[in-house]
């Protein structure tokens, strides 16, 4: 095998060999190792759970290996902390944010490395520089704005820009393109170019294999905690790479069955609510998959928040099979049997501290409780189901929801919403951080909701996933449909972002 | 499989309970610290008295009761007469009475020439009985039996135990609420107040209604309209928490000066004593049959009710999960104000509770009850391992908090240690439990 690629016989910036790492209950990596050269781009890919975070987190110092050697530029640093980590030169942006909610992002970018003289903040300096960072990525954000006011996108682009700033040698990205669009990819391309040409060696996992193969110089393949392969991009196809990663072939990235379409069910007429969403009006047919695409913060999600009762509308009515709905909370939603996946489940699809079965029976309860009186039984008897269904990888019922997967909090949520038999399901970023596997089987699950009646609408940021998937697509756009796209199998790419940047 | 599961199970028994060794340990400590000799008196100095005598003497020996007056030694002559009796022993005289009535008995005894092989008395009587008996020859050869003492703990005297959970009662009850708000993610501050308001309403209404001659009906509707009074406080506090968004902590900051203010008005800044002596039922007050304390047994009742509506119903399980997060909660379907407007209902109630059994304690209703109970009161939740971040803890880890803190009130009383000392050495101890919790969540 040949570890050196691109900037032949260089030292390699960053060396991991043979690094062990167990949990209680789990051992995340056996024997992992990663190389990265000066300039080089390394995609590290894998399934969720293969161990991609736990190494970086080992390398970033948020974890101790517990055996192994990390060279970093020549000599092994002592990194015990993510200080050290960073003194080193290691700069990690997290799938997971971390940012202060109610510091504004200039505040975070400088979190600790304030511009001050005798202690007082120059916060014109501070603004300066955090201007030319984001016209370098070239988004808008107002450096004063409170983060917890700013969109996902935005707040990872924040993260981005705080990492760039420490000017650290090594940049390793969790999934940064997660919450991007397309433009902001491209314009995230760009900069790691930049970053390449200053000799800066950037790690970038995801999940797009296709962005691994436009920006990456070569790839490594982890499975199980395991190093499988590390290869220059060049020398294997996509095909391969999710062979390599899943241990199996899959056969179609988007398995899309035709269910044939049905009546109208759910009808959504001028919905409304301040600027987010504006006279929103459409209809999903039985056994439809109903495509909702855009930009990020076009109003997809405010939308199905509405139809979920979570926010209120200002004007608009919502009809089911003919009947007009009454919805002024999730509870009413639910109890007229429409669900909502959310887009965040850390923050609102599930209670991280309650236990996986515990999550899955929330809006069940009363399927197996008598007179309020919980029947434990039959409560994880019908888990037991969905576990074995869904193929959810659990230690046992009683673990902790937010110690599971990404992969597994989302089938833990879908299993939640499955189990509540709605008849109305709206996903919102369904695929979002997930492993190709998982992916694969949710996609699944979806033909199976549209094969047995139910309206589905997917909301998705991923074109092709929109276009692989729905019977119908809409496109929104600054609170409005801007379009709709019914022949989906003649769609593409291209027209779905003419009508979302409309 | 199965060893593995149920050592799962131990495991996490142990990680909701770990405090329990806390308490264990404490109880361990104070037990030795306070072993000697304990001299019973009444029915329980009868019981080992008459298992000695069975043991010195054969069935047919015939034996005298010489006992002091007093209603203790009344029990132990009538108890020991009853025992030995029943194991085949001749009583010849039970002599109940004071020194004189000992002698004339004895001499009664001498004189009739009656056989007797022991005379039976308690400890702090044989002296008397001994001096008496040696004024007559002809019962020089009777025996003297007294009861023996024995080596045991004061702290584990069941009297003792019976006193700490009496005391702790008022606390233990409140704490059932707190913990139920602390899982939700808030805190009440306004329990100590409420306990001090509850008291005094009910005080005052039972004045009002009849005083010390307040009928049983009177009573009860006065401690009734105390405990609703403040249970309808409560639901304001959590009206201000889920209506208007205000902290938990600021609500109830305010309330606790409203309810304290409003119990010095309302008793005119003194206690309330206009109370009948039949109202120290539930206080002072013990079932018959293993002589527990009213009080105890209601605590009990409230624990045991609180653990299955948090573990087994669906209400429980809400609770927990809008404390866990709320937003997740809400978006399940969960009626999360609602929810959160009953716990602090419920806080209240119990803080009226908790009011009603502290007057009956102490027969009467006075402003001052209650001072800085809501902070053993959180102090009693947390060391139970109930986290103030919400979504986590357990009532009966609760009730080991509160168990923990009456523990060491007592034995630290009983070894005599300054109260001052027992100020810092509490507040060490509910940090150390705490840091001892956190660090073992973190492994």
């Amino acid at each position: 095998m040949n570890f050196n690629n691109t900037p032949d016989a260089k030292r390699p910036l960053v060396q991991m060999e043979g690094i062990d790492k167990s949990f209680p209950g789990v051992r995340a990596l056996r024997n992992a190792r990663l190389r990265l050269y000066p300039g080089q781009v390394l995609g590290l890919v894998g399934e969720n759970g293969a161990g991609k975070t736990t190494l970086i987190k080992t390398l970033s110092g948020a974890h101790m290996p517990d055996a192994g050697t990390i060279t970093i530029d020549g000599v092994q640093p002592h990194i015990r902390t993510p200080l050290d980590a960073q003194r080193a030169g290691v700069a990690v942006i997290y799938q997971e944010f971390n940012l202060v909610p109610t510091l504004t992002a200039r505040e975070n970018i400088f979190l600790g490395r304030e511009k001050a003289k005798c202690s007082f903040v120059s916060r014109r300096a501070e603004r300066r520089q955090v201007q030319r960072l984001f016209a370098d990525i070239g988004v808008s954000i107002d450096p004063e704005a409170l983060c917890r006011d700013l969109s996902v996108a935005q707040q990872q682009v924040v993260e981005i820009a705080k990492a760039i700033s420490i000017s650290a040698r090594i940049v390793v990205m969790d999934e940064p393109s997660a919450c991007l669009t397309p433009q902001e990819v491209k314009r995230l391309f760009a900069i790691i170019r930049d970053l390449k040409k200053q000799g800066i060696g950037v790690i970038y996992i995801s999940h797009r294999l296709e962005e691994i193969f436009k920006i990456a110089d070569s790839v490594t393949v982890m499975r199980d905690g395991e190093h499988v392969t590390t290869r220059p991009v060049g020398e294997i196809t996509s095909a391969e790479l999710i062979e390599m990663m899943v241990g199996r072939r899959l056969e179609n990235e988007f398995p899309k069955a035709k269910t044939p379409v049905g009546p109208e069910r759910l009808v959504v007429k001028k919905l409304c609510r301040g600027r987010a969403v504006r006279d929103v009006s459409f209809s999903v047919r039985r056994g439809e998959v109903l495509g909702v695409t855009g930009l990020v913060s076009a109003g997809r999600t405010e939308v199905a928040r509405l139809i979920f009762g979570a926010d209120v509308p200002d004007s608009g009515s919502i009809e089911l099979d003919a009947r007009p709905l009454y919805i002024r909370s999730p509870r009413d939603a639910i109890a007229n049997s429409i669900c909502l996946l959310t887009e965040d489940r850390k923050a609102q699809g599930l209670v991280a501290g309650l236990s996986a079965h515990e999550n899955f029976a929330l809006p069940n309860l009363s399927h197996w409780s008598r007179n309020s009186f919980i029947n434990p039984k039959k409560e994880r008897s019908a888990f037991a189901r969905y576990v074995n269904s869904l193929n959810i990888k659990l230690a046992d019922q009683q673990q902790l929801a937010g110690n599971l997967s990404g992969g597994n909090q989302q089938k833990l949520v879908l299993a939640k919403w499955l189990e509540s038999n709605s008849e109305v399901v709206i996903f919102d970023e369904p695929t979002r951080g997930i492993d190709v596997g998982s992916k694969y089987e949710i996609y699944l699950l979806i033909n199976e909701l549209a094969a047995a009646g139910k309206a589905v609408i997917m909301i998705s940021s991923e074109f092709d996933e929109v276009l692989g998937m729905s019977d119908r697509i809409i496109v929104m756009h600054d609170g409005r449909i801007s379009g709709e796209i019914t022949d989906v199998a003649a769609a593409t790419q291209e027209q779905i972002m003419a009508l979302a940047i409309a | 499989m199965s060893i593995l599961r149920s050592n799962s199970r131990m495991s996490r028994f142990l990680a909701d309970y770990g405090i329990l060794g806390v308490l264990l340990l404490l109880c361990l400590y104070y037990s030795v610290r306070t072993l000697k000799q304990q001299h019973p008196t009444g029915e329980a100095a009868a019981e080992i008295l008459a298992r000695k005598i069975s043991r010195s003497f054969e069935s047919s020996a015939k034996v005298v009761i010489a006992a002091k007056t007093g209603r203790e030694n009344l029990a132990f002559a009538d108890t020991l007469n009853e025992l030995l009796e029943k194991a085949g022993f001749k009583i010849v005289r039970s002599i109940k009475g004071d020194p004189l009535s000992i002698r004339n008995a004895f001499g009664n005894l001498a004189d009739s020439g009656l056989r007797a092989d022991t005379i039976a008395t308690t400890r702090d009587y044989v002296n008397v009985v001994r001096n008496i008996k040696a004024k007559f020859p002809a019962l020089a050869e009777v025996t003297i039996s007294t009861p023996d003492g024995y080596l045991w703990p004061t702290f584990l005297l069941r009297a003792n135990l019976l006193n700490i959970s009496n005391q702790i009662a008022v606390i233990a009850i409140v704490a059932v609420g707190m913990t139920m708000v602390i899982v939700t993610g808030g805190i009440d501050l306004s329990v100590g107040s409420l306990v001090a308001f509850s008291a005094v309403v009910a005080a005052w209404l039972i004045r009002r209604t009849g005083g010390a001659n307040a009928s049983g009906i009177a009573m009860a509707g006065s401690c009734a309209a105390a405990i609703i009074l403040c249970a309808v406080i409560g639901t304001f506090s959590g009206a201000m928490v889920t209506r208007f968004r205000i902290a938990p902590f600021i609500v109830t900051l305010a309330v606790m000066q409203m309810a304290r203010g409003l119990a010095y008005l309302i008793a005119k800044g003194k206690p309330i004593y206009q109370i009948p002596d039949s109202f120290l039922w539930l206080g002072r007050g013990a079932e018959p049959f293993f002589s527990i304390p009213y009080a105890v047994i209601l605590m009990a009742i409230i624990y045991i009710s609180a653990h299955i509506m948090m573990s087994h119903t669906t209400l429980g399980r809400y609770i927990y999960a809008v404390g866990g997060n709320i937003e997740a909660a809400r978006l399940s379907g969960v009626r999360v104000n609602a929810i959160l407007l009953l716990v602090y209902t419920v806080i209240g109630a119990l803080a009226g509770v908790g009011g009603i059994v502290m007057a009956s304690q102490l027969k009467s209703g006075a402003p001052t009850f209650g001072n800085m109970y809501e902070l053993y009161i959180i102090a009693a939740a947390v060391v139970g391992g109930a986290s103030l971040k919400g979504g986590e803890g357990k009532i009966f880890g609760t009730l080991i908090g509160a168990f923990i803190i009456a523990v060491i009130n007592n034995g630290m009383n009983l070894t005599n240690v300054e109260s001052y000392t027992q100020k810092v050495v509490l507040g060490l101890v509910i940090l150390g439990a705490v840091l001892l919790d956190t660090i073992k969540k973190r492994r």
